[in-house]
């Protein structure tokens, strides 16, 4: 575990104007465009945005897994108090990815080495990174394949030999095995059943109670996301559009993007017409001046022409005009 | 036909529906495959359905709800003549299918079913621009005139609401986004203006917000052009705003059949009742609890149990009943059927508190 030295807050995970473009022949992506965000020790805060909203970009620029063509990075990144983004990248690797926070990957399934043993797998970032034998990391191995809820004798079989639920919890197994303070969960259920999805997230809630842990859930999925949200933050066009608490965001979200969001959410009961979203996220290209909502917003007005701060609405952080005079 | 239904309908509209013809029967239905060892000698059979009983009138959607794994897709594939029937039979408008020719089957294939995929990129061939994919069901269809294609592929264009037509009918898959790309396979899907259309999982890859939208096309269309359709889905919460009737079939068999409604608000049968319980809603106090979820996994189709098959995971399972005996459908009320012996009037019934 990284030494937390707690200064004044307490603070797991403090991000500032965090940016992340990429490089493309038709010109710069911005795929993170300064994001701030905070996340207290033992919480969890659920990012909720549309495909192509840099949601994914987001986890990779906080655990610095780069793509070759990624440009302009920038921004603060605290972690436990200390500013992550000055360490060179070997340290970032040496005391940070993995031994601090980790992630389970979208698509996780296929994230596992189809010619390894799981136990191989799983065991290995306590070697790397504990410098730990083998048969002791195969032993932290078994131990966490019991917390994730999957018999110790799967370690000697191949992924494909494991069904999908299982490979999934295998993929959160090697995220925890070095008992990190953060795990990144980008997607984490979204190619499961819907009872080995509840399955997984009655183990992630057991983990977090268990080990302390804190969460980065990243998804699409309202619906489900709540299972696990403290907090919420909603994303759009590579900016943060609200970040609330989940007792009111899902009672009654601010934004209007975030409104019409959950209004779009299926439920099992009650008359609710849905509604959906016209129009479509605009290019991260060349995002549009302004507001980046204000094509598919219906309470557009004329403020909508200049680029919104972020307004403070009793705790509630949330870039709109619309709750300009309650600043 | 329509015209009979549009009589049917100015007498009882509410009758309408149970009053016209079946235009799918699946009796009793059976699709196994093959195991080989080492590419010869029989290891055995995977059930993937094992004993299907359903009806589609004409108009009517309904919904397949399941796990995957419970042979849904199996199902489907058998219904558009993809897969070998093992035993029992399907008949469409009175005609069984696995007795086709093939040039009957060919006919029923191409003009009197669609189909629409769950992947719509995976779907569209990359190489064809959109105007080629629409217009290649009708070439095959036998359609020559090449006006007379046009027009009808601008038609359905305007239906799914891809307009102004001209701005896609010279892209490529790859230049629309999911939503439109969806379209697209659902016009395909549609050109030939088919009687049944079966949709699998059509909304699962798409974002929340494009969702709503396709689903409510699908159904404005089914509507409007009085199709019936088959939506599968693993999904329960989107199945309310789509159809009529749920059957939520758990490996290789329907465990439950009921209205829309009364299924979502009167579970009967255990497994329905933890699909239910384990499907999230927006909710604060979801983070707060855990949630109740069977245990296990769902069986093998090679060796499915015996008896009820969803039995090692029920926490109401009668010991020497329900591991023994297979359990036949108990009529609940109008239109609804479980299959669980809770329903015997031997035992005693829970009450599921939902």
């Amino acid at each position: 575990m990284v030494a937390t030295e707690t200064s004044s807050n307490n603070k797991l995970l403090r991000i500032e104007n965090l940016k992340l473009y990429f490089n493309i022949t038709q010109g710069e992506v911005q795929a993170v465009d300064g994001v701030d965000f905070e996340l207290d020790n033992n919480s969890s805060v659920v990012i909720l945005g549309e495909s192509g909203c840099g949601k994914s970009s987001l986890a990779k620029a906080i655990l610095r897994l780069l793509p070759r063509n990624a440009g302009k990075y920038e921004g603060k990144v605290y972690f436990g108090g200390q500013d992550v983004m000055k360490l060179d990248d070997e340290a970032f690797r040496r005391n940070v990815r993995w031994v601090g926070m980790s992630m389970v990957p979208q698509a996780a399934l296929n994230s596992l080495n189809p010619v390894l043993r799981i136990g191989d797998q799983v065991a290995e970032p306590v070697v790397v990174h504990h410098g730990l034998k083998k048969d002791e990391a195969w032993r932290m191995a078994s131990q966490m394949f019991r917390h994730v809820g999957v018999p110790d004798d799967f370690l000697i079989r191949y992924p494909f030999e494991l069904s999908g639920g299982m490979r999934q919890r295998a993929a959160i197994a090697m995220a925890l095995v070095t008992l990190p303070n953060l795990i990144i969960l980008d997607e984490p259920t979204s190619a499961l059943d819907l009872l080995t999805q509840a399955n997984i997230f009655n183990v992630l809630k057991r983990l977090k109670d268990e080990f302390g842990i804190s969460y980065i859930l990243i998804t699409h999925d309202i619906a489900t996301s709540s299972e696990l949200a403290q907090n919420v933050a909603v994303m759009y066009a590579g900016q943060m559009v609200e970040i609330s608490d989940a007792k009111r965001f899902f009672e009654k979200p601010l934004h209007p993007y975030a409104q019409k969001l959950m209004a779009s959410v299926p439920r099992l009961h009650g008359d609710a017409e849905l509604e959906f979203i016209t129009g479509q996220p605009p290019s991260l290209l060349k995002p549009p001046t302004g507001c980046r909502f204000k094509d598919r917003c219906p309470s557009r007005f004329e403020k909508c022409d200049d680029e919104p701060p972020v307004f403070n609405q009793d705790g509630i952080k949330v870039r709109c005009w619309l709750y300009e005079e309650n600043a | 036909m329509t015209e009979e239904v549009e009589v049917l309908a100015e007498v009882n509209p509410e009758d309408q529906k149970r009053a016209s013809d079946n235009v799918l029967v699946v009796n009793d239905l059976k699709v196994w495959f093959e195991l080989r060892r080492f590419g010869f000698g029989r290891a055995g059979y995977v059930h993937a359905v094992d004993g299907v009983n359903f009806t589609l009138q004409r108009g009517e959607a309904i919904a397949i709800v399941g796990e995957s794994g419970c042979g849904k897709t199996s199902l489907m594939k058998t219904i558009l003549g993809l897969n070998e029937i093992t035993d029992g039979s399907i008949f469409y408008n009175d005609m069984e299918l696995n007795k086709m020719d093939s040039k009957t089957l060919r006919w029923f294939r191409s003009s009197q079913i669609g189909y629409v995929q769950q992947d719509p990129y995976g779907a569209l061939p990359p190489f064809m621009n959109i105007q080629t994919i629409l217009e290649e069901p009708l070439v095959v269809g036998g359609m020559k005139d090449g006006d007379q294609r046009n027009k009808r592929v601008r038609k359905v264009m305007r239906e799914v609401r891809l307009i102004p037509a001209d701005d896609y009918l010279n892209k490529f898959p790859h230049q629309i986004s999911g939503g439109q790309q969806q379209r697209v396979v659902i016009a395909r899907a549609l050109i030939q203006e088919p009687e049944i259309i079966v949709a699998d999982e059509p909304v699962s890859m798409l974002d929340a917000s494009v969702r709503v939208e396709v689903l409510k096309l699908m159904r404005n269309l089914q509507e409007q052009h009085n199709i019936s359709f088959i939506y599968i889905t693993h999904d329960l919460s989107t199945v309310r705003y789509f159809s009529e009737y749920i059957f939520v079939m758990y490996a290789g068999r329907i465990a439950e059949k009921a209205k829309q409604h009364d299924l979502l608000n009167n579970p009967k049968h255990p497994y329905t009742y933890a699909l239910l319980t384990a499907t999230s809603e927006p909710d604060y106090e979801n983070s707060l609890g855990f949630r109740e979820v069977p245990p296990g996994e769902p069986p093998s189709l090679v060796k499915p149990p015996l008896g009820c098959r969803f039995h090692p995971r029920c926490k109401w399972a009668i010991a020497g009943v329900c591991d023994t005996e297979e359990p036949p459908d108990f009529h609940i009320e109008e239109g609804h059927e479980a299959a669980c012996w809770l329903y015997d009037e031997r035992y005693e019934t829970p009450e599921f508190s939902y």
